[in-house]
């Protein structure tokens, strides 16, 4: 049946509008609530954008980012984040048709490139402070490593989360709830990912443009 | 390593008699309520009915006891600082010392904004919001109560610091570099920054719940045109939670990494820069002057239908005012510094959207002076709050606007003109709205009306006071008296600052006739008792029993119309037939109390509190206990219980018996 049909064949008096539909099913207000939680913390990120680009000249005769950035370092690290965003995706799939095992594996691999994402970040920091390039050498380290640090923050958060998801599998199965926070998971992984743009893109490629 | 950080004996002030005394006051207080509730033997019933509730009038109904507590908190530092400046002028220096006043301005305004004005609007908000909106409860009724106690673990850090240690000297903003560890090394400004950030996350995830209920959650037939106006601006004042909080939680996070950890943010050296700070905060600080009062803006809209018997007086204007107000409400915060040395383009950009930000205000006061005009206005102490408020903020808001040309405001900034301007709104908007929302909700949330005698000499206590304490600061800030000064040398402002001093007093007295109100009306509550609908009212909260039964609703209102109550009793007269008593009731789902916020926030005070003293291996602990309660929450198997459909026809019965009795 087209969509075409479906319509008419409901008398339209019927239909109230979707505003005066009473209130949403569980789901979408879960998922709603946790949109909006994201964009509350998309806004606290755009105050630390803000803040690195105030600062991003204020180096106090310290290093700046063209001297400290390694590009390649940068690109795996992006391509881990992307990768991980798409089995991310696969993984919802696998929950909407309970197939457990492709749970797993997709948590798995998420789990595995966000790890490495961030084991990486790490590196770079501490390869960074073992030259000297600390955030108490300047305004602009100290933007750099707030930004960036908090976007690994927050992915080190949503790696504790998948596990506690996992384990929320295992021994609850697919009851609503833990539906309802897987959904919430891969929206927030989603989202890292589009900070993590904006980081790549403000930090590390205007970093390195002369 | 020392276990405690920098805790240790010499933190307890016991060389200052004044502080002392206030924390034994304080102390004696505490154990005077503690004893009362043991000796009722009330701890499960409070730990069962309250500490747990997820219920959203219970929530809402704390709230609003917190902040009553601290504007006695927030109060007793005014008249303080009024006390201080009526006798140190010429050569006295007063009997508060420079670092104790000090202390005392930054706690006022701290105390005042986010623990009084705060919980008092976000109270007011949970309790009628989703009763106006015809449902059962907020979108997500255990993140409510992690809320409140989150909130409520702000207000007890600070109180703290009057005890252990002392509190910030750098203003409620807490202006770098003043507030970096270089010129405050103690641990006042900890104090400061560890409470508004926890209960700054409580506010927020408060927003994030209210924006997601009111958007998603309206009962049938609720659309967004049929939205009581309290409900509009409550979405506005959430939007703007969610838009705002954020920015404060990262400044605020930033200037605790510069005194943790070294950074240079804000310092004099390694490239920080002050001006960020400023811009950071008022980008969040001028927005919460909205959150303020936009809620306030919302009573008002109800009070005055209500009491004038007649539908609001352009409801649509109402509306669009108010998100204008909402998205306007960004694009002003540079008014706060015009001093800083922006080009004369910027300032002038921000002075103009500065003064046309007044206009959905004055569309507001036009349609609350239409809606009395024609109608059968009763003056009932609601009604006495917004006349008051209505000329009071006109007045607030003219000096604003008059502060909003940049010129002007280089001769005004930083003076007690200002001081006099903000407490003009605020303690003529906000303040007022919350009184006269506590005074109109009163009834529904116990059954019984607060008494009216009392409640206008409280009304008329504030309302005197008020311009007795607040007009002599218009004149000294044009006579050139800065704020926080601690002690003066010209003798000229000394008449105008006793009179502040009296007016102050004036207003104490309203405070105090308010607690007088408040016990006589418990005492005569059996009096006093009142039915579903006490002031004739408009909006669905007046549909349901007082107090409401847990599930709100017996059955989800259907709404038509706007002012859904008021249209639906009408229809009643008209058709002169009983409702009810032909459906069957049924069986309803509600979420279960559960003390995952009151944990959670014990937790958040352990860690707060850790940080604060640089105790790790206990802040390390308070986040532990904290994960530790979110997973064990995660885990939990029954959420809900279900309301016998029995219980419900009881609850019912009885309410049909009493209102024909």
């Amino acid at each position: 049946m087209n969509v075409a049909v479906a319509i008419d064949s409901v008398p339209q008096a019927a239909l109230p509008s979707a505003s005066e539909a009473g209130p949403a099913p569980k789901r979408i207000v879960v998922a709603y609530g946790f949109w909006i939680f994201l964009l509350s913390d998309i806004v606290m990120f755009a105050a630390l954008f803000a803040s690195y680009a105030v600062l991003v000249r204020a180096t106090a005769g310290g290093p700046a980012g063209a001297q400290l950035f390694n590009q390649r370092t940068v690109a795996i690290e992006t391509a881990c984040l992307l990768v991980s965003s798409y089995t991310c995706g696969l993984m919802s799939l696998a929950i909407s048709s309970r197939n457990r095992l492709g749970v797993y594996l997709g948590a798995l691999v998420t789990f595995v490139l966000g790890a490495t994402f961030l084991a990486l970040e790490i590196r770079e920091f501490a390869s960074m402070i073992a030259i000297g390039a600390t955030p108490e050498r300047s305004a602009f380290l100290s933007a750099f490593f707030t930004l960036v640090g908090c976007h690994g923050l927050h992915v080190t958060l949503g790696l504790i989360w998948l596990v506690v998801m996992m384990v929320q599998v295992a021994v609850m199965g697919f009851v609503t709830s833990v539906q309802h926070r897987l959904l919430c998971f891969s929206l927030f992984w989603h989202a890292l990912d589009i900070v993590w743009v904006g980081i790549f893109t403000v930090v590390y490629l205007m970093g390195v443009s002369p | 390593m020392n276990l405690l950080g920098r805790l240790d004996w010499s933190a307890i002030p016991l060389h200052e008699p004044i502080i002392m005394g206030a924390t034994a006051l304080m102390g004696l207080i505490v154990v005077a309520v503690l004893g009362f509730i043991t000796m009722k033997g009330a701890w499960l019933y409070l730990w069962r009915e309250w500490l747990t509730s997820v219920d959203h009038k219970r929530i809402g109904v704390m709230y609003c006891v917190l902040a009553l507590v601290m504007l006695l908190r927030g109060f007793s530092d005014a008249i303080m600082m009024r006390a201080q400046q009526a006798v140190a002028a010429g050569g006295a220096q007063g009997y508060l010392p420079p670092e104790h006043f000090d202390q005392i301005f930054s706690a006022h305004g701290t105390i005042m904004i986010f623990f009084m004005a705060m919980p008092f609007v976000v109270g007011l908000m949970n309790f009628a919001v989703p009763l106006q909106l015809g449902i059962r409860d907020v979108a997500f009724p255990t993140l409510n109560s992690v809320s409140f106690w989150l909130t409520a673990s702000g207000a007890l850090l600070i109180n703290v610091s009057l005890a252990i240690g002392e509190f910030s000297k750098a203003g409620w903003w807490g202006y770098p570099p003043l507030s970096e560890l270089q010129y405050s090394p103690g641990v006042g400004v900890d104090y400061y920054l560890w409470s508004l950030q926890i209960s700054g996350l409580g506010t927020l995830l408060a927003g994030i719940n209210f924006v997601t209920t009111i958007l998603k959650m309206r009962a049938p037939g609720m659309s967004y045109m049929r939205m009581p106006v309290f409900c509009w601006t409550a979405l506005a004042t959430n939007l703007l939670i969610v838009a705002a909080f954020p920015v404060l939680t990262a400044v605020l996070a930033m200037l605790l990494l510069d005194r943790y950890l070294g950074f240079h943010f804000f310092t004099n050296d390694g490239g920080g820069n002050q001006m960020l700070y400023a811009n950071l905060f008022w980008v969040w600080g001028h927005p919460e002057v909205y959150i303020l009062v936009l809620p306030a803006f919302g009573v008002f809209s109800e009070v005055i239908a209500t009491f004038s018997g007649k539908p609001l007086f352009g409801y649509r204007s109402m509306v669009a005012a108010t998100m204008a107000i909402c998205v306007l409400s960004f694009l002003v915060w540079l008014h706060h510094f015009f001093t800083m040395g922006a080009s004369a383009n910027v300032n002038g950009f921000f002075g103009v959207m500065s003064m046309i930000i007044a206009l959905p205000t004055g569309v507001k006061i036009y349609n609350w002076l239409f809606t009395m005009y024609g109608g059968r206005v009763r003056f009932s102490v609601p009604v006495l709050w917004s006349v008051g408020f209505m000329v009071t903020f006109v007045i607030g808001g003219m000096t604003g606007v008059l502060q909003a040309v940049p010129p002007a405001d280089f001769q005004l900034h930083n003076s007690v003109f200002l001081i006099a301007h903000f407490h003009n709104v605020i303690i003529g908007g906000v303040v007022f709205g919350a009184m006269a929302g506590y005074n109109y909700w009163f009834p529904k949330a116990f059954g019984f009306k607060l008494d009216e005698r009392w409640g206008k000499a409280a009304f008329w206590g504030w309302f005197i006071g008020f311009y007795l304490a607040f007009m002599p600061l218009y004149l000294l800030g044009l006579m050139g008296m800065t704020r926080r000064m601690q002690h003066y040398d010209d003798l000229a402002w000394r008449p105008w600052l006793v009179l502040a001093m009296i007016g102050t007093v004036i207003i104490l007295g309203g405070i105090v006739c308010q607690i007088i109100q408040l016990v006589v009306s418990i005492r005569a509550r059996d009096k006093l008792r009142v039915t579903a609908d006490p002031w004739n009212g408009r909006t669905l909260e007046w549909a349901t029993a007082s107090p409401p039964p847990a599930w709100n609703f017996a059955f989800a209102p259907n709404v038509s119309g706007r002012d859904a109550f008021w249209t639906s009793k009408r229809r009643e007269q008209s058709k002169q037939d009983k409702p009810g008593s032909v459906r069957a009731y049924e069986p309803i789902e509600m979420p279960k109390n559960n003390p995952t916020g009151f944990v959670s926030a014990f937790f958040a005070v352990v860690f707060g509190f850790a940080m604060i003293w640089h105790i790790w291996w206990m802040a390390g602990l308070g986040l532990l206990g904290a994960l530790v309660t979110l997973l064990a929450f995660a885990f939990r198997r029954h959420t809900e219980f279900e309301v016998p459909a029995e219980q419900i026809a009881r609850f019912e019965r009885a309410q049909q018996a009493g209102a024909a009795a």
